[in-house]
C-alpha cells in the first residue's frame, strides 16, 4: 500500500518543512497580534488608525495575492536598500531572501491582523477591575500584561487561536506557489515523476489531515490548562 | 503604473481580448462556487444532525476531510490527479469534464465551500430554539413541513454573518484558479508581472480590486443581515 516509489525522504524532509513553516509563521503571527491588539486599544489615535488600516487591508485582500505581491517586491525592495547602504559606505552588500524567509515573513504578516482581532476581543474580555488592582499593587505595565492580562485572556482567546492555526496550517501549502519545497510540491514531483499524481497528492492530503487531529489534541490540553480555576456551569 | 493600466485594464476587469478574465472570471468563480456549494450545503447539514450514524458519519467525514486538507491540495487532485486515472480517461462524459481547467476549478471550489457551508448551516440548525420546534409539532406540521416552514428559514437567517465571512473567504480562495491557468484576476496581475517585471504595480492592481471586492460583499450582507435579522435588533 505505501509504495513511495523512492520518494519517502523527500515527503519526509517536507513535510518537517511545512510543519516548520507553520510553526515560524504562528510564532511572528502571534507576536504581530499581540502588538496590533495593544495598538487597537491604545489611546493614541495615530496608533489606533495605523492598526485599524493593517487589520482591514490585509484581511480585505487575499492571502495569495499578498503573498506574490511581497515575495517579489519584497526582494527588489532588499536590493535597493543594500545598494543604497552600499552607495553610502562604499561597500557592496546583497541579501538573497529565500521563499522559506519570505514565507514566514509573509505568513505571519498577513496572519497577524487575524491575531489582532483575536485578541483585541480577549483583551476587552478580563474584567478592568483586575488591572486596575494590578496597578494599584505597584506592578509595571508589562507585568501587569505577564501576570494578569495575559493568562486570562488566553482563555478567551483560545478558541480563536485553534482557528487561526488550523488556517496557517492549510496556507502553508500557498508557499509551494512561489517555490518552497514543502509536502505539496514533494509530492508534486513525486506524482509528476511516477505518473501517479492522484495518489501522491493524497499523501500529501492525509499528511495534512494528520496535522490537523494532532494540533486539536494538543489544543484540548491547552483549553484544559488556561481553564483552570473557571468553573463551568452543570446543565 | 499607467503602462500596465493602459495595457492591462480591460483584462484586470473582465475581457482579455479572447476571453472573459480578471474580474469578471473571479465574480463567475465565486458565483458558481458558492450557489453549488449552498445546494450541497442544505442538504447535507440536515444530514449532519440526522439521529442515525448511518447518515451522519459519512456527512462529518466529508466535512472533516474537506476543512481538514488545503483546498490548493484539493485543486491539485482534482486538476492534475483525477485526469491521470485510467477510468476517468477512458469513460467519455469524464474525460471531457476534466479536460477543462475551469471545470476543476469550480469543482474543487463547490466542494470546499460545500464543506464549510455544511458545518455551518448544522450549527445553526442545531441551535434552533426548541421551543420553535414544539410550537410546531403541536400545530400539528409533520417533519417536511417543520423543516420547510420553521427550522430551515430560522437556520438560514441566524447563519447569515458566518455565512458571510465564508463568501469573503471563499472570495480570497478563488485566487488559487491562477495555479489551473484560470484567467482571473490574480492571472491577469501574474502576466502583468511576467511582461514588466514590475511586481509590486502588477500585484497592487489586483489587491485594490479584490479589496474593492470584498467591501462591496461586506456592504451586501450587512444591508442582507439588516433585513433578515430585523427581528434581532433591540
Amino acid at each position: 500500500m505505501f509504495d513511495l516509489g523512492g520518494y519517502g525522504p523527500q515527503l519526509a524532509s517536507g513535510t518537517l518543512t511545512t510543519i516548520e513553516l507553520s510553526l515560524l509563521s504562528l510564532a511572528v503571527s502571534f507576536l504581530l497580534g499581540l502588538i496590533g491588539a495593544s495598538a487597537k486599544l491604545s489611546k493614541n489615535r495615530a496608533i489606533k488608525g495605523a492598526a485599524t488600516v493593517y487589520t482591514t487591508i490585509i484581511r480585505g485582500v487575499p492571502d495569495l495575492v499578498l503573498m506574490l505581491l511581497i515575495f517579489y517586491s519584497l526582494q527588489i525592495w532588499i536590493n535597493d536598500f543594500t545598494d543604497w547602504l552600499g552607495n553610502i559606505t562604499n561597500n557592496s552588500y546583497s541579501w538573497q531572501l529565500d521563499p522559506f524567509t519570505s514565507g514566514v515573513i509573509t505568513l505571519g504578516f498577513i496572519y497577524g491582523a487575524y491575531f489582532t482581532e483575536t485578541f483585541r476581543g480577549a483583551f476587552l474580555a478580563v474584567p478592568k477591575g483586575q488591572l486596575e488592582a494590578a496597578r494599584a499593587f505597584g506592578m509595571r505595565p508589562f507585568l501587569v500584561f505577564r501576570r494578569v492580562l495575559f493568562p486570562q485572556m488566553m482563555r478567551y482567546a483560545l478558541p480563536g487561536l485553534a482557528n487561526n492555526w488550523q488556517v496557517i496550517l492549510k496556507a502553508t501549502a500557498l508557499v509551494s506557489i512561489i517555490g518552497l519545497s514543502d509536502v505539496v510540491k514533494a509530492a508534486q514531483s513525486a506524482g509528476e515523476a511516477t505518473f501517479r499524481t492522484f495518489y501522491f497528492i493524497s499523501l500529501a492530503g492525509a499528511v495534512y489531515l494528520v496535522l490537523t487531529m494532532l494540533s486539536n489534541g494538543a489544543l484540548l490540553l491547552l483549553e484544559r490548562k488556561y481553564a483552570i480555576g473557571v468553573r463551568r456551569a452543570v446543565l | 503604473m499607467i503602462q500596465i493600466i493602459q495595457q492591462y485594464g480591460l483584462a484586470y476587469l473582465g475581457w482579455d481580448g479572447y476571453n472573459i478574465s480578471g474580474l469578471a472570471m473571479t465574480l463567475w468563480l465565486l458565483v458558481v462556487s458558492c450557489g453549488v456549494g449552498f445546494c450541497i450545503a442544505l442538504p447535507l447539514a440536515i444530514a449532519r444532525n440526522a439521529r442515525s450514524p448511518f447518515v451522519w458519519v459519512p456527512v462529518w467525514l466529508y466535512t472533516f476531510i474537506f476543512r481538514g486538507t488545503p483546498l490548493y491540495v484539493q485543486l491539485l487532485l482534482i486538476y492534475s490527479g483525477v485526469y491521470g486515472l485510467d477510468f476517468i480517461h477512458n469513460t467519455a462524459p469524464f474525460n471531457e469534464f476534466f479536460r477543462q481547467a475551469i471545470n476543476c476549478t469550480l469543482l474543487s471550489f463547490a466542494l470546499n465551500t460545500g464543506a464549510y457551508t455544511t458545518e455551518i448551516f448544522a450549527g445553526a440548525i442545531r441551535e434552533t430554539s426548541h421551543g420553535e420546534v414544539d410550537a410546531a409539532r403541536a400545530f400539528g406540521m409533520s417533519r417536511v413541513t417543520l423543516y420547510r416552514r420553521i427550522v430551515i428559514p430560522s437556520a438560514l437567517r441566524r447563519a447569515l454573518p458566518v455565512y458571510s465571512n465564508e463568501v469573503i473567504l471563499m472570495l480570497h480562495a478563488t485566487t488559487l484558479a491562477f495555479t489551473a491557468t484560470v484567467p482571473d484576476i490574480l492571472k491577469v496581475a501574474n502576466d502583468a508581472y511576467s511582461a514588466t517585471y514590475d511586481p509590486f504595480d502588477s500585484f497592487i492592481l489586483a489587491a485594490v480590486i479584490y479589496l474593492c471586492v470584498s467591501f462591496a460583499l461586506i456592504f451586501a450582507f450587512r444591508r442582507a443581515e439588516r433585513h433578515f435579522l430585523a427581528f434581532l435588533q433591540p
